[in-house]
């Protein structure tokens, strides 16, 4: 069975307040054989139908993209998620994050998969009602269906609530009438259900639509021209006239904007999950051809410049993994909690993810961020051969750019989620004050000369890791004070604690997947992951300093400022490390294993 | 029909191979395991025979418990129960031996294999299960259609092809194109759970033989490249430097 240990979770946004024990936390090495499996099996998928046909798909070959989803659905792959009474498997959250991890190496693919599986079905599987449901969750599981996701409009992107998409109930109330444009529609080209969001009459929130292809009323424009994902379609498409039954409307009027930032929360969490194969990919194929490739009469693999690109980007997707199922599995949890509580399935699949909305912007904007870093280094060790559309770096680098674009920006997300904290706050739902005010009191109290027992593995990262959230408590806390309800707008200040909690986050998530692999593996057995640890919490030391001096630079002077320089030094303080010593040693695992330095699924 | 299906769990091609205790032991450290390819192709035809006139198929795998995961996955793929005969497979006769007393009593119709294993590549324990059983053994089997009793099946010879028809039950070595690899569906990983997986002790005899030492080829080395116009060099570097002429 699936891995069902009783933990205690913190709620959403508290890992800044609160510390997390090792055994609290679901790390991937715990998924079940039959997980591992299902995870195996995608890789199979990927290697045997989409590697081979990778031309066709960039060429966007007519039915290819739509025959590789039918593919996926006889495998079971588009249901993974889907209730079994709907035609789906009903496996686990972290199950489906787990596949949309593995779909990440997939290229065009990939985002094909996510809008179907994420965006697409998911308004009905949370909203729908039972008619609905039942109508289309069976199709959309087996792939007899593809669906598409109509948000975004040429002038209301990020700014989704916005849209000038109109429907209008007619005279006799049977049907809706929906006008309007959509653009940057992945799967439009082959969709068959379209979820389409529109305002009714002069509403000020979008409601949401369930659309069938066949209906009249949908054209479209010509495929887009893309950076990357070629082989993914991408259309804008035209409402006109488009005659929706009114039973189609999902969730009630004015509901849409709720549906479409519910959905989101998801779609994040997997799109940053769904980066992390990539990243594996990319550094094995790094590490085989810095094997391979020779110069000065060695291989490549073997310089220091090299060692450390490699070194590099094995650290960050491990730590990037350790966070993204982290919060699944407690997503996960709070979702088998309210449903023993009582509550109907979609509500608590909807409520446990929208608990931790804070989490799914945080692993959707570190997720993408390592991958574009695995890329871009992935082009550098390939030298000019990573130029070159002859070699696999080049479209791995493409493909990757539009992760931190879609699904929300970046920027929207960093915003989104150092506000849903402080919103927390405000509701009470999470003390932040008290832990901000005690962080005061120490900064200009004497310092305590208490020398805590640190001689357990990994005893003084934890230590340093309750500092760093003494320096984000710092940081945001005299922000609030500042700005008070205006700091909204302080984009600066919100970009610098953003990274500030996600470094906390990451960092911490790696520190106690790494505690359990050394129970599990033994401290020999556990050294790649101790370093990889040990070097990731460098960085995002480094990282939580430098952002934390540019925010409070950004609204305090003088002695003021002065002091925070000071608070925030003290709280990121942490022993010296050899990077080099360290990094060396991931890359020689790597070099020597000609692949990414540890394998979790075959 | 009742097909047994012989499957190995054999190190995944891309391992990186070094061994251990004085080059006797293969190092599975950091090693993936999967079903043997060519057992692979055996497995799929199987899931095609059975698809097209409806039976069973039984997959057996001698081996220690590390192996079950292997077998899992053919139950995920598609066989309906297994069978594990717990022992470490040392020796191509004992394995044929475990396989024969199976099958002996099995009423099986067909029994697929893998043209060989790719850890050892010996390519007998067929020969040996068909002598053990008194039935015919056929390798390697390229195309395999049922009809009635009888099988036909095809196969590549030196310089040719050879077309062939003999009765069930009899043991054949599959290779591709016999039928394409089948990915596992996610159901059939969920129902692989709950499917029934036999553990048997082993029959007869201890293995007879004993790896005294294992070696990898040398490393490749360098190439040198010579100017088509410059035979005379070529002969030179033929003659006193790689000295094959
Ligand atoms: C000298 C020697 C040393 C060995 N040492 C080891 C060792 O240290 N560790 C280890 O794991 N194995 C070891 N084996 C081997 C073992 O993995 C083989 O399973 C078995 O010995 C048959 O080997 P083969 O290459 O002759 O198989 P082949 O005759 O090439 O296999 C043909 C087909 O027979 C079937 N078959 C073969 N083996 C099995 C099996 N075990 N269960 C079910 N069906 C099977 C498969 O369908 C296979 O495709 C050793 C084998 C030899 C010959
Ligand atoms: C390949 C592809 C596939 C897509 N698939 C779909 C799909 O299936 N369905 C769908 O509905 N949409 C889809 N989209 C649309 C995508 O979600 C939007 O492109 C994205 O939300 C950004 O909107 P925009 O393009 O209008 O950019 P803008 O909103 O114009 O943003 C431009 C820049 O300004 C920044 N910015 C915007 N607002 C603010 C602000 N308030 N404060 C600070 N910075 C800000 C942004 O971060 C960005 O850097 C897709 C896009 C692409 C490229």
């Amino acid at each position: 069975m699936e891995a069902a240990v009783e933990k205690s979770a913190l709620k959403g946004g508290e890992f800044l307040i609160k510390e997390t024990q090792a055994n609290n936390i679901f790390i991937p090495e715990e998924f079940s054989e039959e997980q591992k499996m299902m995870a195996a099996a995608t890789l199979d998928f990927i290697h045997m139908e989409i590697d081979p046909n990778t031309e066709r798909i960039e060429n966007m070959e007519e039915g290819m993209m739509s025959g590789l989803m039918d593919k996926a659905g006889e495998l079971g792959l588009l249901g993974v998620n889907v209730p079994e009474e709907y035609g789906g498997l009903g496996m686990s959250f972290n199950t489906g994050m787990l596949i949309a991890d593995m779909m990440a190496s997939a290229g065009s693919f990939s985002t094909a998969y996510g809008a179907h599986t994420g965006i697409g079905t998911l308004p009905i599987l949370y909203y729908g009602t039972e008619e609905q449901k039942k109508k289309y969750l069976p199709k959309l599981a087996s792939g007899e269906w593809k669906a598409c996701y109509c948000l975004t409009e040429p002038d209301a992107g990020s700014d989704a609530n916005s849209g000038k998409t109109k429907a209008k109930l007619t005279d006799d109330g049977k049907h809706y009438i929906i006008n309007g444009q959509k653009m940057w529609i992945s799967n439009a080209g082959f969709a068959d259900l379209f979820i389409i969001f529109a305002k009714i009459d002069d509403d000020k929130k979008l409601s949401a639509f369930i659309a069938e292809r066949t209906w009249d009323g949908i054209t479209m424009n010509d495929e887009e021209k893309k950076l990357g994902i070629k082989g993914s379609s991408t259309r804008q498409v035209f409402f006109n006239d488009l005659k929706v039954p009114a039973e189609n409307l999902l969730s009630e009027r004015e509901n849409g904007f709720k549906i479409a930032v519910n959905v989101l929360n998801v779609g994040r969490i997997k799109l940053g999950a769904g980066c992390i194969n990539g990243c594996k990919d990319v550094a094995s194929k790094s590490t085989q051809y810095a094997n391979e490739r020779k110069q000065f009469g060695v291989s490549i693999s073997s310089f220091g410049a090299i060692k450390q690109k490699l070194a590099k980007m094995a650290t960050k997707t491990f730590a990037t993994e350790s966070a993204s199922y982290r919060a699944g599995q407690d997503i996960e949890d709070l979702i088998s909690k309210l449903q023993s509580d009582g509550l109907e399935a979609s509500e608590a699949k909807l409520k446990g993810v929208e608990q931790y909305a804070i989490e799914c912007a945080m692993i959707k904007i570190h997720g993408s961020e390592v991958l574009d870093f695995c890329v871009d280094e992935g082009v550098q060790v390939y030298g000019g051969m990573g130029f070159s559309e002859e070699a696999p770096m080049a479209r791995a680098y493409r493909d990757a750019r539009i992760t931190r674009i879609y699904e929300g920006t970046n920027e929207i997300n960093r915003m989104l989620l150092v506000g849903m904290m402080f919103k927390k706050a405000m509701k009470g739902e999470i003390d932040l004050l008290g832990p901000a005010m005690a962080v005061g009191k120490e900064l200009t109290g004497v310092p305590s000369f208490d020398t805590p027992d640190l001689s357990a593995p990994l005893a003084k990262e934890k230590e340093v890791i309750k500092n760093l959230k003494k320096a984000v408590l710092m940081a945001a806390g005299k922000a609030a004070e500042k700005f008070g309800p205006k700091l909204d707008h302080e984009q600066e200040v919100l970009m610098s604690l953003a990274d500030m909690l996600i470094e906390v986050y990451v960092a911490e998530s790696t520190i106690l997947r790494t505690e359990k692999l050394i129970s599990k593996y033994g401290e020999e057995g556990s050294k790649l992951y101790q370093n990889m640890a040990k070097l990731y919490l460098y960085e995002a030391v480094t990282k939580i300093k430098n952002a934390g001096d540019e925010a409070v630079a950004c609204f305090a002077e003088g002695d003021e400022l002065r002091v925070m320089l000071m608070g925030l030094k003290r709280f990121t303080k942490m022993d010296p490390v050899n990077t080099k010593e360290l990094r060396q040693a991931v890359a020689d695992v790597m070099i020597k294993e000609n692949k990414f330095p540890y394998s979790l699924y075959n | 029909m009742k097909i047994l299906v012989c499957i190995t769990h054999v190190p995944d091609t891309t391992s990186r191979i070094a061994f251990t205790d004085g080059d006797t032991k293969f190092d599975k450290n950091g090693v993936q395991f999967i079903i043997g390819p060519y057992d692979d192709y055996a497995l799929a035809r199987a899931v095609e025979l059975k698809e097209q006139s409806g039976g069973s198929i039984t997959v057996l795998n001698v081996g220690e418990a590390e192996t079950e995961p292997t077998i899992r996955k053919a139950l995920a793929i598609g066989a309906d129960d297994a069978i594990r005969i717990n022992a470490f497979p040392e020796d191509a006769l004992f394995v044929a031996k475990q396989i024969a007393a199976v099958a002996k009593d099995g009423g099986f119709d067909l029994i697929l294999m893998g043209r060989e294993s790719i850890d050892f590549n010996g390519g007998q324990v067929h020969g040996m299960v068909g002598e053990l059983l008194g039935i015919p053994s056929v390798s390697p089997v390229m195309t395999l259609d049922i009809d009635g009793d009888t099988a036909k099946i095809s196969r590549e010879i030196e310089g040719g092809k050879e077309y062939m028809e003999l009765p069930l039950p009899f043991v054949a070595g599959c290779q591709e194109p016999i039928a394409e690899w089948k990915i596992p569906n996610m159901r059939g990983i969920m129902s692989a759970r709950t499917k029934p997986l036999e553990v048997k002790d082993p029959t007869g005899d201890a293995p007879k033989t004993k790896v005294s030492k294992f070696e990898l080829p040398p490393a490749k080395g360098d190439v040198k490249l010579v100017d088509p116009d410059n035979m005379d060099e070529l002969v030179n570097l033929l003659k006193n430097e790689a000295k094959v002429i």
